[in-house]
């Protein structure tokens, strides 16, 4: 068996800056990535980001996801396992690994939760049919592989994440003909919605897809108004052509590790599901494990790196690294949180933090 | 299909590969994900539910949710959305929960 200072499972932008920030203040770290290159999710975004200069603004997802990899894959106190997935934690604080193909185990004294989130389903008749597709994973496909989904592409969700493929389908030649948005109203931010409003995409608000056609794969959809008890609104029905439909209404974070160790967990809506409570320096309720990014609850990847590095920082000073420097740093980071979650855009964050504070204290 | 120019993203590609799908050859490239070559050759079925035999596709593209779930070089449950593809790869469709070394049988 393998031992390692501090663990971080998970290459995203919260795990980057999770297993930098934890190098950077002399901690040996450990990270897993279960795909053969790190970036998680960020290597298919291909959006500018906002925030401030030391957010990576005005610079595109995979662009940040280049060059945080390079930065950990130079320090001499991260070490990098990709193609490794982690498997399962075990009550003597085991963590069991299948790496590149084979089983290993490793040991450590800390672990930096950092998996992520997996895209939400809906129902409706027909939901399972090929061409009914994540809108994540259209958007891997396309941003990452080069291949398009489809000829005619309808969105459901009006989101961040629903708006910004559908612009993405659209510069990769593929026509959208509708978005579909069961509130009545639009939740992206507006700099993108507008933008795909400018290229003559309708969203359609109170509305939802009643059913999908086709025999071995999808033909068409049937989308209907729904009203404010989100029923169908009779004679609304319209049909549409589509050969492939996107699903984005939400992810659910990729908790099963934490269950495991026994950390625990609450059911919050607005951060997506079952998420671990946690000090306001992202430990768990089980010592020297942390969560950041949106294993903790859904939020975008500008807050995940911060929290990242909230983590990363503390996982090592509680091994006393880095102590001088501990607390600027981490008030520096809040303040770039708080600032992320400011105004109407943090609004849903918000509310689930509180939502998770008024479950009491975190105690170990 | 392929998206042949791009507006922000220069795709970089691995060297051009056969391999079958149910017996028929496909080309792809190496490295990219098995389902995504099939896809680009225009293959959308890529299992069927174990119940009521209902056709299923890609669906999370990052090795959560099973549905595109085949049989590779003969091992079952493989899970093509990540599987790098290979030269000379036996891809298929498989029935049921798979067998492993004919021990196993769904």
């Amino acid at each position: 068996m393998d031992k390692a200072e501090i663990l971080v499972i998970g290459s995203g932008p919260a795990g980057l800056k999770a297993a930098l920030s934890a190098a950077e203040q002399g901690a040996e770290v450990t990270l897993v990535e279960r795909d053969p290159f790190l970036g998680g999710q960020l290597v298919k975004q291909t959006h500018m980001f906002f925030g401030s200069k030391e957010q990576y603004a005005a610079e595109r997802g995979f662009k940040i996801a280049e060059k945080l990899s390079r930065e950990v894959e130079a320090h001499p106190g991260i070490r990098v396992l990709c193609d490794t997935t982690a498997l399962g934690y075990y009550d003597d604080g085991v963590v069991s690994l299948e790496v590149k193909g084979r089983f290993a185990t490793v040991k450590p004294q800390s672990l930096i939760m950092a998996t992520g989130a997996q895209e939400n389903t809906l129902m409706f008749p027909n939901c399972d049919l090929p061409g009914v597709y994540g809108a994540g994973a259209v958007q891997t496909l396309m941003n990452v592989h080069g291949i398009i989904p489809g000829k005619r592409v309808a969105m459901v969700g009006a989101g961040n994440i629903g708006v910004i493929v559908s612009y993405q389908l659209l510069q990769a030649g593929v026509e959208v003909p509708a978005i579909v948005e069961a509130l009545p109203h639009i939740g992206a931010y507006h700099v993108h919605a507008s933008k795909v409003r400018r290229m003559g995409v309708p969203i359609y608000t109170s509305h939802t897809v009643l059913s999908a056609h086709g025999k071995d794969s999808l033909e068409k959809i049937t989308m209907v108004a729904i009203d404010q008890d989100r029923q169908p609104v009779a004679g609304t029905e319209q049909e549409l052509d589509v050969d492939v439909l996107c699903i984005a209404v939400g992810l659910t974070p990729l908790t099963e590790i934490l269950f495991q160790a026994g950390c625990k967990m609450v059911y919050i809506p607005e951060l997506g599901g079952h998420v671990a409570m946690r000090s306001d320096t992202l430990e768990t309720s089980v010592p020297n494990i942390f969560v950041c990014g949106d294993v903790g609850g859904i939020e975008e990847a500008s807050a995940a790196m911060v929290e990242g590095s909230i983590a990363g920082l503390t996982a090592a000073r509680n091994f006393g690294y880095g102590k001088d420097s501990y607390e600027d740093q981490l008030a520096a980071a809040r303040r770039e949180l708080d600032s992320l979650r400011s105004g109407p855009v943090g609004e849903k964050i918000r509310s689930g933090l509180k939502r998770l504070s008024s479950f009491g204290e975190v105690t170990q | 299909m392929r998206i042949q120019n791009h507006p922000i993203l220069d795709f970089k590609k691995g060297a051009k590969v056969n391999f079958t799908f149910d017996g028929v050859k496909v080309e792809g490239y190496e490295g990219e994900p098995i389902a995504a070559a099939l896809h680009a050759a225009g293959v959308r079925v890529l299992s069927h539910s174990r119940n009521y035999k209902r056709p299923r596709g890609f669906w999370c593209a990052i090795g959560n949710c099973s549905s595109c779930n085949m049989r590779v070089n003969g091992v079952p449950n493989v899970r093509t959305c990540v599987e790098p593809l290979q030269d000379g790869m036996i891809v298929e469709t498989q029935e049921g929960k798979g067998k492993i070394g004919g021990v196993c049988d769904g």
